[in-house]
């Protein structure tokens, strides 16, 4: 497994756009952060709550979702645009343990780099709005779980496009299930409604950075949900890659 | 140990019948030359042993194992389906390297093949950049890595000059003589003529044939004798066995020094008289013409 992880971390460095569109994404999230920032600090009257100043720092974090999630699909997807995934496979036959490194890699650089990004985001928002420390109730659970969820985005994206094995079928999928979807479920009707869109992929999963109170999901219990989705998607597609022609 | 053993391989994409109850073996010490024209289901063939396809019927064991069991397949087998088939934004280098860490090859062996190939002065250059025979070379470079005792290529001079042609052939020659067992696929009789000692020839996804060239050779196609002369109609006449074309005739069952007589006895001028050898490509279009996906 580790001669698989040597090579798959070989071939994410070895590629400059990986790099590139992970630190966009990363800059992305930093920008808008600061933008957000010099808005709120000219509009808002007084001082911001700690918590609020989190809020508005991180607020790039639905866009670097879509960056890193489309990331993730491409570690798979592209090797199969150029067909370079039937070299991988006849170096790695077992194609679970391709994906399993596929991943373990991915979810390793991307947590780095999210984590580093919110971190970095929070601490240009506290410098612009002022008045807040991660010291303060909620704030390092906020920018720790903004790195957290960005991960697991990439990871969804992985998933799909283990799944779909096609760039764009996999980046609309993503899109569709991390920024559409959750939107749309908010008018679905009646208790049953309530529930399907607070468990809805990343309505569950931002919890654990911005916890909403209408939520009947916790933040930790949100994250394990959002987790739950990803394990799913990411076990149909290892039925899948198994039984498929490459 | 034979090296490759397809045995009943059959693989259907859904109404498509690509491979049809196809056996045959491939064995060490030689270069098994893999026939058939256009969509005969060489690639497909070469895709399931290489575990990449999952037959649909039948079997094909690499050196007695399925390849999906083999631990460190690339020490055991190199392959070259697609020489395109890479991710152009990595260095010649980054991608063999890649390549033989999974399989817990030493780097260094990465340079090594580099130099073997010919490309050791672009090994940092970006494949996407590389002309068709440098893709064709680094392909061979990455099925090299694991030093392997079966090399199998899919069709490696294609969009080749000349000067790769031969290179490749002579490469295959060498490896051959180092005792690997090399499954080469072409789809053109004379490539193979020239580089094989044996071959597999299919059609339409079945064997049509499992000789060494030479039994191959002697086996589909007779030689004839061609006879011109300016008054063809009396030889002809004469020669009674002969075949009359327009301007010549064929003669199978009698030789050049039998016609000769004959016409000089009768005193008949010739004009040729020639012992013609059907070409290798003949022979094979011969044997194939009855599978031919596309006929022209
Ligand atoms: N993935 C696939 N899905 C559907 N049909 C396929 C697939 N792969 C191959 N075929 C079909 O199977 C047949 C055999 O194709 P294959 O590529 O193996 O032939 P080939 O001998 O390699 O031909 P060529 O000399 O053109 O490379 C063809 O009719 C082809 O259309
Ligand atoms: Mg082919």
């Amino acid at each position: 497994m580790i001669d698989i992880i040597r090579s798959e971390w070989t071939k994410l460095r070895s590629v400059r756009s990986t790099m590139w569109t992970l630190g966009t994404a990363a800059l992305l999230m930093l920008a808008i952060g600061a933008l957000m920032s010099i808005a709120v600090k000219n509009s808002h009257e007084g001082p911001v709550p700690p918590s609020g100043v989190a809020e508005v720092s991180l607020m790039g974090v639905n866009f670097a979702a879509l960056a890193v999630a489309a990331l993730g699909a491409l570690v798979v997807t592209s090797e199969y645009r150029t067909g370079a995934i039937r070299v991988s496979y006849m170096a790695v036959p077992r194609r679970l343990l391709l994906l399993a490194g596929k991943l373990v890699v991915f979810a390793a650089v991307a947590l780095a780099v999210c984590m580093a990004a919110a971190f970095a985001a929070f601490l240009v928002g506290r410098t612009i709005l002022g008045g807040a420390s991660l010291g303060d109730p909620g704030v390092l659970r906020a920018v720790t779980g903004t790195g957290l969820y960005l991960t697991a985005c990439g990871l969804f994206g992985l998933a799909l496009g283990a799944l779909v094995r096609h760039t764009p079928g996999a980046v609309v999928a993503a899109i569709g299930l991390i920024l559409v979807l959750p939107q749309l479920t908010v008018m679905l009707p009646g208790q049953w409604g309530r529930t399907v869109n607070d468990w809805f992929t990343s309505n569950a999963g931002r919890q654990v950075a911005f916890p909403s109170e209408a939520s009947s999901l916790g933040p930790w219990s949100g994250f394990a949900v959002y987790l739950g989705w990803i394990a799913v998607t990411l076990a149909a597609a290892c039925v899948l890659t198994a039984r498929r022609d490459a | 140990m034979t090296a490759i053993r397809a045995t009943n391989l059959t693989k259907r994409y859904g109404r498509t019948v690509a491979v049809a109850d196809l056996s045959f073996d491939v064995e060490p010490g030689r270069v098994t030359g893999f026939l058939g024209p256009n969509g005969a289901g060489k690639s497909t063939t070469m895709r399931m042993i290489l575990g990449l396809d999952r037959p649909t019927g039948g079997s094909v064991l690499v050196d007695g194992v399925p390849y999906r069991d083999l631990r460190h397949p690339l020490r055991k087998v190199g392959a070259l389906l697609d020489a395109k088939a890479v991710h152009g934004g990595r260095s010649a280098r980054d991608h063999l390297l890649a390549i033989a860490q999974s399989n817990a090859i030493p780097a260094g062996r990465v340079m090594e093949v580099l130099e073997t190939v010919g490309l050791r002065e672009v090994a940092r250059k970006r494949i996407g950049g590389f002309s068709l025979g440098m893709s064709q070379r680094l392909g061979i470079a990455a099925a090299l890595l694991g030093d392997p005792e079966i090399v199998i290529f899919d069709e490696p001079v294609n969009g080749l000059d000349p000067d790769g042609i031969l290179w490749i052939r002579t490469f295959m020659r060498d490896l051959a003589a180092e005792g690997r067992a090399v499954f080469v696929s072409s789809h053109l009789m004379s490539e193979m003529a020239q580089t094989a000692d044996h071959l597999v020839v299919i059609g339409k996804g079945r064997l049509i044939a499992d000789t060494s060239v030479a039994e191959f050779i002697g086996r589909s196609s007779q030689a004839y004798v061609r006879v011109r002369s300016p008054r063809l109609a009396e030889v002809a006449e004469l020669v009674k066995v002969g075949r009359l074309h327009p301007d010549h005739l064929r003669v199978t069952a009698m030789t050049p020094l039998e016609i000769g007589a004959l016409t000089a006895r009768a005193g008949l001028p010739l004009e040729e008289l020639t012992l013609v050898q059907p070409s290798l490509e003949a022979a094979y279009m011969e044997l194939t013409k009855d599978s031919l996906e596309y006929s022209s």
